[in-house]
């Protein structure tokens, strides 16, 4: 279910990635490599650490959430995919070849063609009309004015901006300027999408309605998007998988399933209380194994099917007991509805708030 | 304390400095009462007689180079005279209600203000009116010519300025000596290599009137909006890209404040330029000094600053309609 047609030309991996700013950033490695910590680094070399030996697999065609509150590297690491950033050590892997030993001119076409980039502050070219920053990437790339348009045209239907060609970015609201930063993106046709905190700019409304468009927009076009954000839970509704960055470190990675059932520590685990666990968790990974295909009464539901959704078959169908049911309806496991309830309150509550789940 | 007469004489300019100096110094010892405090109270300065051989021999070099290269310096500035003279013809031949419908045309172009273009027509017509229009066309072509050097010049070195520091450490000490040195100092070395005339002039007020250019297009490309870069950047941009169709597009409004600068400047240099043969609206200031004739200093004065703001107006009005998109409204 996680990992969509899993496309390895267009997988991402980063490999012992280390990010140190300030002028001897090379020779302070050796020391983050020894066991050196951020705040120590930063007292005893004056150097601030970036990012400490990432590693993470983003399998093609799906959407590769790195969520992490302000400073913990997220903006730093999407920005070491496309080189935006120099990495002070590591790899960056993409569909075999490896982006920071690229030279300036292949890395420029790397950009051109294998990247597309939404940023948190739409960076929008100001003095150019709706249709000529939508071409912005295909004129880069040289392509005829009439075909950068036709292209340009068709992404600007595509994310409701019909009609508005011709305006200029200061005459547009936030969320359709970002519009316009997602179909510049998109009309590069590009493999990757990197989105910088793309909707956190947003009124909640808005962000819900674009985060609808993306997951509209990525069943047909199944790009690798890499989308970075501070919010738990944009990162459950749009991420395949997850990565949570602490400080440049990352401290879990998984599917959301994996970061709301079992949260590696307790930070992860005082964010995951929050979350509204019904809209995430899946009903096989609940269930009961399933005695003998005993249970007549049991509503047959598909794996993969949400507890909220399962929850609210039950009660239509007015029944208290639930079948999951694998590809070809056999049944592999039940779910009586009083678990399907405990399963959507967080453990944390029942002890009183307290640190949460610890261990 | 002073050089034998003969050393002195080609230098008689210095010569009141050093007896005001010596005044003062006897001033000084009546009321002191002695000599020993005389080192605080006279500067310490270098010896008279190495100070006359340094400016002796520096002017002697100077001389020679003068000299030797004169004339290919002059060569070199050619096409400028030409270039002059062929403005200086079309503003001067060309019959006055065309002018005036050019700069009719060119205001409204650049401001689309029927208000702008009527003050500018009805300067023009007052100026006319009151016998100065050839003198004007002088001045304007001697402007004109000037703004365009100046922005031929000052556009690249302020981009390439724009892109590295040191280079900006370099350059802004010698935009702040062009600005404070006093132009009839550098206009010594201009008449001793070209003699006197239009070139001469031309470069001295150049030299007087690109610091803004220059300034202001290393500042507008230096302001343009970093997360604005950094997406030309991640679609793979090329430099060139970048400067055409970012940080030109976004600094435009900031340059085109350098050029009305430089125009400006270039205006207030008129009167000095025409001490060194540069005809317009300058001579007649000049005369108008040397024989106290008040009436015709004041007219070509207000010709000047009826120019200056005709100008001014248009290059402005046309800088804010560049504007128009450039904010960027967050909401």
């Amino acid at each position: 279910m996680a990992d969509t047609q899993a496309s390895p030309a267009n997988a991402i991996r980063i490999r012992n990635l280390y990010k140190i700013f300030g002028p001897r950033a090379a020779q302070c490695v050796d020391l983050v490599k020894q066991g050196m910590s951020k705040a120590e680094l930063n007292a005893t070399h004056g150097h601030v650490l970036g990012l400490k030996d990432i590693n993470i697999d983003m399998p093609g065609g799906g959407i590769f959430v790195i969520m992490g509150l302000s400073g913990s590297g997220k903006s730093t690491l999407i920005r070491h995919i496309n080189r935006l950033i120099d990495p002070t050590a590591g790899e960056v892997i993409v569909g075999g070849e490896d982006v920071v030993k690229m030279n300036p001119h292949d890395l420029r076409e790397f950009r051109r063609h294998k990247t597309a980039m939404v940023f948190q502050k739409f960076a929008l070219l100001p003095h150019r009309n709706v249709l000529d920053n939508t071409v912005y990437g295909l004129e880069v790339r040289g392509l005829p004015r009439a075909r950068q348009e036709q292209t340009a045209m068709r992404w600007i239907e595509r994310v409701g901006l019909s009609g508005f060609e011709k305006s200029f970015p200061n005459q547009l609201s936030g969320g359709m300027q970002q519009r316009v930063g997602l179909a510049r993106a998109l009309a590069n046709d590009a493999p990757i999408l990197l989105m910088d905190e793309a909707f956190s700019a947003l009124d909640p409304l808005i962000r819900m309605d674009m985060q609808s468009v993306l997951l509209d927009l990525q069943k047909e076009i199944r790009k690798t998007v890499v989308f970075i954000t501070h919010d738990l839970d944009e990162a459950l509704r749009l991420g395949d998988r997850i990565a949570i960055l602490r400080d440049g470190e990352v401290i879990q990675q998984g599917t959301a399933q994996d970061i709301v059932l079992k949260p590696a520590d307790d930070y992860i685990a005082s964010f995951v209380k929050e979350v509204n666990r019904g809209r995430v968790i899946q009903v096989e990974a609940v269930m009961r194994p399933a005695a003998d295909g005993a249970h007549r009464s049991a509503l047959p539901v598909p794996a993969g099917t949400t507890l909220d959704d399962a929850a609210r078959a039950l009660a239509l169908a007015g029944r208290d007991e639930l079948a999951v049911t694998d590809a070809s309806g056999r049944p592999v496991g039940i779910l009586a509805m009083a678990d399907l309830v405990t399963a959507m309150v967080p453990p944390g509550d029942a002890r009183k708030g307290g640190a949460g789940p610890a261990g | 304390m002073r050089g034998g007469p003969e050393v002195a004489a080609p230098h008689s300019v210095i010569l009141p400095h050093g007896n005001f100096r010596t005044g003062l110094a006897v001033r000084c010892d009546k009321t002191r009462g002695g000599r020993v405090m005389d080192w605080l109270t006279r500067f310490p300065h270098m010896n008279d007689d190495t100070l006359l051989l340094l400016k002796k021999t520096i002017d002697e070099g100077f001389r020679t180079f003068t000299r030797a290269y004169g004339d290919s310096i002059e060569a070199f500035f050619e096409p400028l005279q030409y270039f002059l003279i062929q403005s200086e013809r079309f503003m001067t031949g060309t019959p006055w209600p065309i002018i005036l419908l050019i700069v009719a045309v060119i205001s409204w172009l650049a401001s689309r203000s029927w208000r702008i273009v009527a003050s500018a027509v009805v300067t023009l017509l007052l100026i006319g009116f009151f016998d100065m229009w050839e003198d004007t066309m002088k001045t304007i072509s001697m402007i004109f010519v000037c703004t365009v050097l100046s922005i031929v010049l000052g556009l690249p070195i302020g981009i390439v300025m724009a892109r590295s520091d040191r280079l900006q450490h370099l350059v802004n000490p010698i935009l702040d000596v062009m600005q404070t040195m006093p132009s009839f100092v550098y206009l010594i070395p201009v008449v001793m290599l070209l003699g006197i005339g239009k070139v001469p002039g031309l470069i001295a007020v150049v030299v007087y009137a690109i610091p803004p250019m220059i300034r202001l297009t290393n500042l507008g490309i230096r302001q343009v909006d970093r997360d604005v870069l950094e997406a030309a950047d991640a679609f793979g941009s090329s430099g060139w890209q970048k400067l055409k169709n970012v940080q030109m597009p976004l600094a435009l409004p900031t340059i085109m404040a350098g050029i009305n600068q430089t125009i400006m400047m270039a205006l207030a240099m008129v009167v000095i330029a025409s001490m060194i043969g540069v005809q317009g609206l300058g001579q007649p200031v000049l005369k108008a000094i040397a024989n106290q004739y008040f009436t015709l200093g004041v007219f070509n004065g207000l010709a000047i600053v009826g120019i200056a703001i005709i100008f001014d107006r248009v290059s402005q009005a046309y800088g804010k309609r560049l504007q128009k998109h450039l904010e960027v409204v967050h909401g």
